[in-house]
């Protein structure tokens, strides 16, 4: 809402000498978030003053007619200055800024030699003072025997005022008036305060001066008319209005049509202007037919919804009822006779009617937002009033005024009430006073009963009443006080587990990265998910800000491969990224869910099945790794990532939540987008919770990724909750080492052969470490070895050799059996 | 042979001589101190403390000895033994440390040479600053809550009186999906409805996680963004807890110096509604006030939506943007270095922010 200060002070008796910084901080206190406060004075700088044109030289002989004037300034000698518009004669009034003053946008003025001529200053149009948009010449100012050469010529070209520009809250629309306005400064400066719809007018009278049938007065509860014959068509708006219209944003179009946009700034009523003698017959206010025509004055052909309200003549409608009007009825140019009509329409309505229709005209915000219902007569009546004025007419004495009002019910408030839920121990008579500030009656003392103003259709339920008491009293008056919360049971084990692990990641040289969960449809090929891959069921949101990324994902890597790219597109060559983010998994079916009211709690059945649809969107954790993990230095050479390190990411995001080394298993799988030779599955107590290695060639290839990048996707969801931990019982009897070399087939794993060992060994092994894999020709093809360590170890004696290699006999045997493996060398 | 009986024959016992003692000794002495190293030491060893020493020669002599003569030759022997003895050992440690101190100076290295040989990574600000800000709430008794971030209608609107004519749950606010009921939550409120649904008052937490709404990417805006939010249920809880807890926060944040100021403002779910500011003292264009969040006190109807009888109980929510946060606290000039993912922006952070 825009508008100024001199407008404001016609009905609010605000402080003279006002800042504008006590502007801003009662704006902001009573809830109007305050987008501008300009001075206009402080626009331009230095002597911007009256001036009268003495004398006029036409200069000839340049590219365009120049003329040098001498200006009569209020001083001693007539300035000389050059001027290149000619829309004044010798003898008119215009403005003149003198040398040393600066125009808006820091347009410094000197005196200077142009054309020949001697300028000392500058004779302005509306444009360079930044009042409008008007240069076509310079001001010429009404001959005025008040306009004496050499006064300031602000408060004569309105630039005397302040522009206020401030943002409503979408409950107050009463706030989007110079009349709400006005009433809100005045209870917080404590001043008078006159309601511009004080107007007397005549009501309803029987005979109506158009007929009018309103079919539907849930969408429109009440609708008025006045009639004005005979206006002069040419009759133009008077320069305070149109001023005041430009500063308010809205464009000067006709006197009729400024007046309705005048007055619904002011009054905050919109209304219309229709051409009486295009209007075919009594008018109908109706909902609309689905599929029902009309051409809006924007020139847009509409088609029409149920729910919309029209105003129709016999022709159909002709006004899309409080959003825009129609092409055939608006005032025209040439119009004589009009037919003003101020309604009040059903602000579900008009809102849902804007927002089809994408029409989010200023009456609209207003309808929206809650217009006074009381409001249409008194509109009328001063439309009428300032028509007349200015365009003669005969007002025709009939007044249509079809009222189905429902007035604002009287609301209880225990005066007890506001202080239970501010904390400010607010007295009856407080609470009565300021109630009484925004308009309403009260009566009572302990118990008040409050009749809302019917401006406050926000009004209406106890809660709103205890707000505007807050509100008035003022939000910073609130003490500080701490609530008595009581004991926290901390983090949640989800919660530590998923801290535990971005810092052990973050330690383990990973960068935590947080993308965007959205993702391309291709993203599945290129990730190479076969068809039946559950991961290619996707949620799809039905208006993505990029059409190319409509999909959520379903594995992190989509778009963490994508953050992994950026980065090497940037210049970076070794990068290892983690996330942890949710994915987002849609059940098979798709049925929506039971509508849930909000006058009660949902059942536990319907909060169930309502929550049974919502997609799972379980916790994962993912890294990528490309380049060197291990950075080449002065030290030697790098060390290129490898699926080995993806899978230690893993093992080490296992270790982070809690999981014993001896829970979590690694082996072999093929899962896309894993290249099938490279790529393990993670296991806990040996259920999947991920996989980890290197990504296929051919995803890497449609990725334009670098070769061996690799990467690694865990669902944390998946692992179970850290256990306490049981100490160890710690021997302190020497170990015996013995080393073992194994040859076996290259494909058996690991992993396997090394739980072969420890289960052969039995329970004097404390540990078995693998030191070296062997391959060579002499082994054959095929073949490798594997040397593992193994300590044993007693918890009560020193142990003899005997027992030692028995034991270490008993896991080469036991490996053996399984993988015919041979003991190398012995 | 024994020389027990032997008959005392000075001649022979030359060695046991006190002058002779005493020039060994100082032969021994002269010669260790001229031994420029370990090993030169070491080689002096067997002339000064050897069998054939002057000595352990003069050792021997002493069973040619009268018996009345033994005990003082012995004493005699003894001492220049250990005066031999002690010079020597002297002598070595001295060496020694000279030894190890040029050891010392010989193993000095370059301590400035660099070891990034497995270079740290970072943990993204808005995670550490999330958790920072709900360490502050669990200090204050409250528990941390989320929930689906693809969410029910109900949960993200209807529930919190945000009807359905409400133009935030258009598409030009929201997002929609294409399954029926469901939208990207547009804040973290859900997950307080889901608590309030879950256990009855009193109840005290926060929930901060990512929330969306389609505003196009540009320096101030994302379409994915972290928020903060606390609710509060219980008996008697009033505007001056909101505040209290909000001005808490604020100090924990910022600084004893910060503090927290009001305007008021509407949201559909609470009621008193407000936006506050707060006083940021290390602003780096000076110490200013900021927009930081929205608060209330919760609206009786979500109240009664959740099945919490607002006769009963009173509550407050509030909420903030972590990325707004972030933005005036560390100053982060452009919203999009916090979802590129560019690790040099990360990577600066470290481990905490």
């Amino acid at each position: 809402m825009k508008t100024s200060l001199s407008w404001l002070r016609e009905y609010v008796e605000l402080p003279a000498g006002i800042t504008a910084s006590e502007l801003d901080t009662a704006f902001t206190n009573l809830g109007m978030e305050v987008e501008g406060i300009v001075d206009q004075a402080g626009t331009i700088l230095g002597d911007l003053v009256v001036g009268r044109v003495l004398t006029i030289e036409e200069l000839t002989g340049f590219k365009k007619p120049i003329r040098f004037c001498t200006v009569d300034v209020g001083r001693s000698a007539p300035q000389e200055i050059v001027c290149g518009a000619r829309n004044f004669a010798e003898g008119d009034l215009v403005v003149v800024i003198l040398p040393g003053g600066e125009l808006p946008g820091g347009f410094k003025i000197g005196a200077r030699k142009t054309y020949g001529r001697n300028s000392n200053g500058m004779i302005c149009s509306a444009r360079e003072l930044g009042i409008s948009d008007e240069h076509e010449g310079i001001i010429v100012l009404p001959p005025s025997d008040s306009l004496t050469p050499g006064i300031d010529a602000r408060p004569v070209v309105g630039l005397d005022d302040v522009l206020v520009e401030v943002e409503i809250t979408p409950d107050r629309g009463y706030e989007m008036s110079v009349r709400g306005i006005a009433r809100e400064l005045s209870t917080y400066f404590k001043v008078g305060f006159v309601d511009p719809a004080s107007v007397s007018s005549p009501t309803g009278t029987a005979d109506v001066p158009h007929p009018v049938v309103i079919d539907d007065v849930v969408g429109c509860d009440r609708f008025a008319a006045r009639v004005v014959r005979g206006i002069d068509p040419a009759a133009k708006s008077p320069e305070w209005m149109q001023r005041r219209l430009i500063q308010a944003g809205i464009r000067a179009i006709s006197l009729p049509v400024d007046i309705t946009n005048y007055l619904m700034l002011e009054f905050g009523q919109p209304m219309h202007v229709f051409d009486l003698d295009r209007l075919r017959g009594g008018l109908v206010v109706r909902r609309a037919r689905a599929g029902e025509k009309l051409t809006t004055l924007d020139g847009v052909a509409r088609v029409l919804d149920a729910e919309d309200m029209v105003i129709c003549d016999e022709t159909g409608p002709i006004s899309l009822a409080a959003v825009m009007g129609g092409e055939t009825s608006e005032w025209q140019e040439g119009t004589v006779n009009v037919l003003l009509e101020a309604a009040h329409w059903d602000p579900v309505m008009v809102g849902r009617t804007a927002r089809r229709h994408k029409l989010f005209s200023e009456a609209a915000k207003r309808w929206e937002r809650g217009v006074d219902p009381a409001l249409p007569l008194a509109a009328l009546q001063k439309a009428v009033d300032i028509l007349v004025e200015h365009a003669c007419g005969t007002v025709d004495e009939r007044v249509l005024d079809v009222d189905n009002v429902v007035a604002p019910v009287a609301l209880t408030l225990p005066a007890s009430a506001p202080a239970r839920l501010i904390g400010l121990p607010y007295t009856s008579s407080e609470i009565n006073s300021f109630l009484v500030q925004v308009g309403c009656e009260v009566t009572g003392d302990e118990v008040l009963s409050v009749v809302p103003p019917t401006w406050r259709p926000d009004l209406v339920a106890p809660i709103d009443l205890i707000e505007e008491v807050a509100r008035l009293g003022g939000y910073n008056e609130i003490p500080s006080v701490l609530p008595p919360a009581g004991a926290s049971r901390g983090l949640t084990p989800a919660q530590k587990r998923r801290r535990s692990i971005g810092r052990a990641l973050a330690e383990n040289g990973y960068v935590e990265v947080l993308s965007y969960p959205f993702t391309a449809p291709g993203t599945a090929d290129a990730l190479g998910l076969a068809p039946e891959d559950p991961r290619r069921s996707a949620v799809r949101l039905t208006n993505p800000l990029s059409e190319e990324e409509p999909l959520l994902r379903t594995t992190l890597l989509g778009p963490l491969l994508g953050v992994l790219k950026r980065n090497l597109g940037r210049g970076r060559r070794d990068v290892a990224l983690f996330e942890a983010g949710t994915v987002f998994l849609p059940h098979l079916t798709s049925t929506a869910p039971p509508t849930l009211g909000v006058d009660r709690r949902p059942s536990n059945a319907e909060w169930a099945a309502a929550n049974a649809i919502v997609p799972e969107q379980p916790w994962h954790l993912a890294v990528v790794l490309a380049g060197d993990i291990d950075p080449a230095g002065w030290w030697g050479a790098g060390r290129p990532a490898t699926w080995a390190d993806a899978i230690e990411a893993a093992r080490v995001t296992l270790a982070a939540a809690g999981i014993a080394e001896d829970r979590v298993s690694v082996r072999a799988a093929e899962l896309a987008p894993w290249h099938p030779g490279r790529c393990a599955a993670i296991l806990v107590d040996d259920a999947v919770v991920g996989h980890a290695g290197e990504l296929h060639p051919a995803v890497l290839a449609a990725l334009e990724l670098p070769k061996r990048t690799s990467a690694a996707e865990l669902d944390l969801d998946a692992l179970p909750e850290a256990p306490v931990v049981e100490a160890p019982k710690i021997s302190t009897f020497p170990p015996a080492l013995l080393d073992v070399a194994l040859t076996l087939d290259s494909g058996v794993p690991a992993a396997e052969v090394r739980a072969t060992l420890a289960e052969g060994a039995g329970p004097l092994l404390e540990s078995v470490a693998l030191f070296d894999v062997y391959e060579s020709a002499q082994l054959g093809a095929g073949k490798r070895s594997l040397a593992y360590k193994l300590t044993f170890r007693a918890s009560d004696r020193t142990l003899t050799s005997e027992e030692t290699i028995a034991a270490r006999d008993a896991a080469v045997a036991l490996a053996t059996d399984r993988f015919g493996a041979t003991l190398r060398g012995a | 042979m024994s020389y027990r009986n032997d008959p005392y024959d000075p001649k022979q016992a030359v060695l046991l001589a006190p002058e002779s003692l005493e020039s060994a000794v100082a032969e021994a002495e002269k010669a260790f101190a001229s031994a420029a190293d370990l090993d030169a030491l070491t080689a002096l060893k067997p002339a000064h403390l050897g069998d054939r020493s002057p000595v352990s020669l003069a050792r021997r002599e002493i069973g040619s000895l009268p018996p009345a003569a033994k005990s003082d030759a012995g004493k005699r022997v003894n001492i220049a033994r250990q005066a031999v003895q002690a010079a020597y050992d002297a002598r070595q440690a001295e060496l020694e440390a000279d030894r190890a101190a040029r050891v010392l100076v010989e193993e000095r290295v370059d301590v400035t040479l660099p070891w990034s040989r497995r270079p740290r990574g970072a943990r993204h600000p808005l995670t550490t600053l999330m958790e920072h800000m709900g360490d502050i709430f669990i200090g204050m008794g409250y528990e941390i809550v989320d929930g689906p971030q693809l969410e029910l209608e109900w949960a993200n609107f209807d529930a919190l009186n945000i009807g359905p004519d409400n133009p935030v749950r258009s598409a030009a606010d929201t997002f929609f999906v294409d399954l029926p009921g469901l939208v990207m939550r547009t804040h973290t409120s859900p997950g307080q409805v889901r608590t309030m649904l879950d256990r009855q008052p009193p109840i005290y937490v926060v929930s901060p996680g990512r929330a969306y709404r389609t505003d196009e990417l540009d320096a101030t805006h994302s379409p994915v963004f972290h928020q903060i939010e606390g609710l509060v249920i219980d008996e008697g809880i009033t505007m001056a807890h909101l505040r209290g807890t909000l001005d808490h926060f604020a100090r924990e944040m910022f600084g004893p110096e910060a503090k927290t100021r009001w305007r008021p403002h509407y949201f559909p779910f609470t009621e008193p509604s407000g936006e506050f500011d707060v006083w940021f003292a290390e602003h780096r264009d000076g110490p200013r006030w900021v927009e930081w969040g929205g608060c209330g006190m919760v609206n009786p109807r979500v109240l009664t939506a959740a099945g919490i009888d607002p006769a009963v109980y009173s509550g407050f929510a509030f909420g903030m943007g972590v990325e707004r946060t972030l933005m005036f606290r560390n100053g982060v000039s452009d919203m999009r270095d916090m979802v590129e993912g560019d690790v040099r922006f990360t990577t600066n952070f470290g481990m905490e922010s």
